[in-house]
C-alpha cells in the first residue's frame, strides 16, 4: 500500500484543542477527508462528539468529506465561520 | 490585491480606492466589535483566518457581485488580530453611478463574506473566551 503525505492545518477552535498549527500526516492511498476526521476524533476526546465533520477545504477550496486525499494535499478542517 | 489586514482599516483610503468621476454615491458598510454576544458581555475579539483562502474566497465573492452589478466597483478589508469594543473588523465600499446598486451590492458582500470566507472569531469578556459558533454545531 502507497503511503503519502498530507499536510492538515489547524485554526481556530481545531489549534486550540490539537495544540499545534499543523501536522504532517502519513496516509494509505484511498483516505479521505472524512477518514482523517474520525483519527483526529479518535486523538482528541473534545472532537468525540462531532460524528460529523467540519467543512473542509482541500489545497485552499472547499472540497467535499468523501474526497480522497493525494500526495502533496494540504487539508484544513473548516470550523463554523465567523467574519465580519 | 490583499484584502486582509493586521493594522486599523482605514475607510477614507477604501473609499478613494474605489471612487470614480462616474460614481454619484458609494455605500460604506464597517462591522464594529460590540460590548455583548447572546446575552454574555464582550471586550475583546481575536480575528484568526487562513489567510491565503480567505483572500481567494474574498476575491471569488467580489468576482460573483461584480458579476450581478456590473456598474458596481467594490472594494473590502477584514482586519485580523486582537480587536477591541469599538475597532472595525471589516470594511466594504461599493460605488455605483446610482445609489440603489451600492446598497444592494454592499449588503451582498457582506453576507456572502460571513457565508463562506475562512476567518472565525474568538470573544473574550469576564465570563471567560470562546470561539463563536463552535458549541454543538460542529
Amino acid at each position: 500500500m502507497l503511503r503519502m503525505k498530507v499536510r492538515l492545518l489547524f485554526f481556530a477552535v481545531l489549534r486550540d484543542i490539537a495544540g499545534s498549527d499543523e501536522q504532517v500526516l502519513a496516509v494509505d492511498e484511498g483516505t479521505t477527508a472524512r477518514d482523517v476526521w474520525e483519527s483526529l476524533r479518535r486523538t482528541y476526546a473534545k472532537l468525540a462528539a462531532y460524528t460529523q465533520p467540519p467543512m473542509i477545504a482541500i489545497n485552499e477550496s472547499y472540497a467535499a468529506p468523501d474526497a480522497v486525499l493525494r500526495d502533496g494535499d494540504e487539508l484544513a478542517f473548516i470550523p463554523p465561520v465567523a467574519g465580519g | 490585491m490583499t484584502y486582509l489586514t493586521d493594522d486599523p482599516i482605514d475607510p477614507r483610503a477604501l473609499v478613494e480606492s474605489v471612487m470614480r468621476r462616474s460614481d454619484g454615491a458609494y455605500v460604506l458598510f464597517e462591522g464594529v466589535v460590540r460590548d455583548h454576544h447572546e446575552g454574555k458581555a464582550v471586550e475583546s475579539i481575536f480575528y484568526d483566518a487562513y489567510r491565503p483562502m480567505a483572500e481567494k474566497e474574498i476575491e471569488s465573492i467580489l468576482r460573483e457581485v461584480q458579476a450581478q452589478f456590473p456598474d458596481v466597483a467594490l472594494a473590502v478589508v477584514h482586519r485580523l488580530g486582537h480587536l477591541i469594543v469599538g475597532d472595525a473588523s471589516i470594511a466594504i465600499v461599493a460605488a455605483s453611478p446610482h445609489r440603489a446598486e451600492s446598497f444592494a451590492a454592499c449588503r451582498l458582500v457582506i453576507d456572502r463574506i460571513k457565508e463562506t470566507v475562512p476567518i472565525w472569531k474568538k470573544e473574550r469578556g469576564p465570563d471567560g473566551e470562546e470561539w463563536v459558533g463552535w458549541q454543538g454545531q460542529c
